[in-house]
């Protein structure tokens, strides 16, 4: 009779024996902390900052494995990055996995272990979390949950309010290449070339704010890409958004992809990558802090905030026409007309 | 009522074949060419190459548009 | 990327402009652009917005899905209601509404319906799952339809006794009769769909300028290519002599590609088809030969759609003749958008009001 792979059963997600069990292994083993391990009903914490951030995410993505990543490091960089986008510098985070009877532990292992490695790259503490198992066929493999807390400096904060005609939009890199990955992957296309850009992008963040650039805005372009931060950024208000499109830096195999398939890349996710909207006198520092970052290499002014259409977003396109980038409607599939 | 794009065919396996796009790599049905070669771009639709390039003849339209761009008068040529 | 950015470079694209301009001298020039994905180019590119104020641009019924009647889809979506089956569509066709329903609402109840982007995924996946039934909705004109073909016979091959195909593959030439017979359609050229024309050649046009003296060009789908399409109808229209020409030389051949249109008649034969909101239009259709019945989904699969309804007030196929444009439909944007849909014009890719409502509404 053959080995079968050791497999999480429901048992493990009921607290007794085999909970323990998992947790201390497969959970503890590769996320030691101070307060991980007292296994606390809460995690007791202290912060250098009165004011914090806090918040949560869930992620749900197929398949579990891609080019770049896995859904572990993209829980704890998701997470960390939702932080990051608001100055807040990451701290701690809590982490649930809902994970479904029959799954392979060396899977789950796996996932532990990026998550402990993407949490060391993003500097953040795992200092509280739960484990549930659900029945087969209830939970698609593994669902992940994490909640972060940041600490907030003294700033004005960041949001689309204090966003001007004439600032600069920004963004640190090549966009599309998450979105590329995983949709290649998912419906085994097969395309060779991509992979996820998914990275912590506090380090980013601070050496942009370091240098003393007055960012009015920040969002981290995740599902619905890069267009769906600016519409949403804009919507309701006295200021719209132009769009080059030459300058908007893309990976070539990412270029082909959306080509073959149809897929407009502005719309597709990220997970490295962030917009900044900043002054316009300060747009060239930003630019150089960001260049000067490993994760900001390909970084790119790619347009700006105008008087009017206000509340729209458009594109200038390198053919020198004009179009609208309007709110996606749902998820974009392969198509062949 | 079609998207398809060239792409260069890099290796053949019986039907099927490798073609690449700026770095992208996928696998095609080259069922309905006849005589592919390693080199040739075909376009591609829903997996299948439907068609060769003529290189020859997209060189000689690039070359004619270039011909219209670089002329510097308004409506020569 | 090769061949394709070259056709995308400003400076081309704007001489080209500027030369259309002076063709045109002012008159005006009322074209058709046959084929949805055309729409979307121009859309895509920005070029609407530039192209001179004297062209104004029809979109014609070269969108399959829009032009696929409800029956179709109800038809797919009883199928994937029987137990042990699976739809497999191209993307385009997953949140069109039939009657009642569609294959989104469909597979969020439980139905099994997966996209794909190949025909072939189709095959495999039969293959992978002997113990089911796959069905493949074959829409498509003749760029998609050799394709399709090719798994017919490749199923045939492997002796896959749980594939099949519904069949709703249209074909161009006789929609162009019919919509060059229509007394209410006013227009001055015809952009012929590039890849079409690519698998039938130009030859299966020659009517438009031999009977209707219908200025035609087929034309790419590159900015460049648009432009130098236009171009080269303005052209045509400021001489007074309509002629069917080939802008897209680096894909279709005169001839087109024989083995490709060989494919498509070892497996299908014409038939009468309805388009929806145009009507029956004779030839228009294919279905399988009979020879290849076991691969067809309505001689293997028992499974009633429902009785058709079509919705009040959707003028669809006056849009897809090109009669009406979206706004002037009463629905549009207001009880019809993307988000709601009533008919196929709204919410495939490539559907003239889809097209108009993302790129079309601005201040």
């Amino acid at each position: 009779m053959g080995e079968k792979a050791e497999q999480i059963l429901l048992a493990h997600g009921s607290g007794g024996r085999l909970s323990h069990d998992l947790v201390g292994s497969s959970i503890l083993k590769a996320l030691p902390d101070p307060v991980l391990e007292k296994l606390t009903d809460s995690a007791e914490l202290e912060l250098d900052s009165r004011r914090i951030a806090f918040t949560t995410d869930s992620y749900t993505v197929r398949p579990l494995f891609f080019p770049g990543g896995d859904i572990g490091r993209l829980a704890v960089c998701g997470t960390v990055n939702d932080l990051a986008a608001m100055g807040a510098k990451p701290r701690f985070l809590s982490l649930a996995l809902i994970i479904e009877e029959g799954l392979e532990r060396a899977v789950l292992d796996r996932v532990v272990g990026s998550i402990a490695a993407a949490a060391r790259e993003a500097g953040v503490r795992i200092v509280t979390g739960d484990t549930k198992v659900v029945e087969k066929g209830k939970g698609d493999g593994l669902f992940i949950n994490t909640a972060g807390i940041g600490e907030l400096g003294d700033g004005p904060g960041f949001s689309p309010e204090r966003i001007a005609a004439g600032d600069k939009v920004l963004v640190n890199g090549t966009i599309g290449d998450h979105g590329a990955a995983v949709i290649s992957e998912r419906q085994a296309l097969g395309i060779g070339g991509l992979a996820s850009d998914c990275a912590p992008l506090w380090g980013l963040v601070k050496s942009v704010l370091d240098a003393g650039c007055k960012v009015k805005f920040m969002r981290d372009a995740t599902r619905g890409g890069l267009a769906t931060v600016l519409n949403e950024a804009a919507a309701g208000r006295s200021f719209g958004f132009t769009v080059s499109e030459s300058a908007v830096p893309m990976r070539e195999p990412v270029r082909a992809f959306c080509e073959l398939l149809g897929f407009d890349p502005l719309y597709m996710a990220n997970e490295g990558k962030m917009v900044l909207v900043a002054a316009p006198e300060d747009a060239e520092r930003a630019l150089a802090a960001l260049r000067a970052h490993p994760l900001g290499r390909d970084a790119a002014v790619i347009g700006e905030a105008v008087p009017a259409p206000a509340g729209k977003v458009f594109l200038a396109t390198a053919v020198r026409g004009r179009r609208i980038l309007d709110m996606l409607v749902g998820d974009q599939f392969p198509r062949i007309c | 009522m079609c998207l398809a794009v060239p792409m260069e065919l890099m290796s053949i396996q019986g039907e099927l074949g490798i073609v690449e796009l700026g770095g992208a790599r996928t696998e095609v049905r080259l069922t309905l060419l006849e005589d592919p070669q390693v080199g040739d771009f075909v376009i591609v639709h829903a997996g299948f190459a439907i068609q060769k390039l003529d290189r020859e003849q997209a060189e000689k339209d690039l070359a004619l548009m270039a011909e219209v761009f670089g002329d510097g008068t308004p409506g020569g040529r | 990327m090769k061949y394709l950015d070259e056709y995308r470079r400003p400076g081309p694209v704007q001489a080209l402009l500027e030369k259309t301009r002076q063709a045109l001298a002012g008159r005006k020039a009322v074209l058709m652009e046959v084929c949805g994905t055309h729409t979307v180019a121009i859309f895509r590119s920005g070029l609407r917005q530039v192209l001179p104020e004297s062209v104004e641009l029809l979109s014609g019924p070269g969108c399959p899905v829009c032009v696929t009647p409800n029956r179709y889809l109800d038809q797919a979506i009883a199928y994937g209601r029987l137990p042990g089956t699976i739809v497999t569509t191209f993307g385009d066709m997953f949140r069109v509404p039939g009657s009642s329903s569609s294959l989104e609402r469909e597979k969020a109840s439980g139905a099994d319906i997966r996209t794909v982007y190949s025909p072939a995924e189709s095959v495999e996946l039969a293959a992978q799952n002997p113990d089911r039934h796959v069905v493949f909705l074959g829409v498509g004109f003749e760029t998609t339809t050799p394709g399709v073909a090719a798994c017919v016979l490749t199923a045939r091959d492997r002796g896959l006794r749980n594939y099949s195909v519904l069949c709703g593959h249209k074909t161009v030439p006789q929609a162009l009769r019919a919509l060059a017979s229509d007394p209410e359609l006013r227009v001055g050229g015809l952009i012929l769909p590039g890849h079409v024309s690519t698998v039938i050649g130009a030859e299966p046009y020659r009517f438009l300028v031999s009977e209707f003296h219908i200025p035609s060009v087929i034309v790419g789908f590159e900015p460049a290519d648009i432009v130098q399409g236009v171009l080269m109808l303005a052209r045509q229209i400021a001489e007074g002599a309509p002629r069917l020409e080939i802008q897209y030389r680096r894909s279709v051949q005169p001839q087109g590609n024989a083995k490709a249109v060989g494919f498509i008649e070892r497996v299908f034969e014409p038939c009468d088809s309805v388009w929806r909101g145009i009507g029956n239009i004779p030839g228009s259709g294919l279905r399988i030969r009979s020879e290849f019945a076991e691969f067809d989904a309505e001689k293997r699969l028992d499974a009633e759609p429902e009785p058709e309804k079509s919705a009040a007030g959707c003028i669809c196929g006056q849009v897809l003749r090109g009669v009406r444009k979206p706004s002037d439909c009463a629905l549009f944007g207001s009880s019809c958008t993307p988000t709601a849909p009533v008919g196929a014009c709204m919410v495939s890719s490539e559907g003239t009001c889809a097209a108009y409502y993302k790129y079309g509404r601005e201040s």
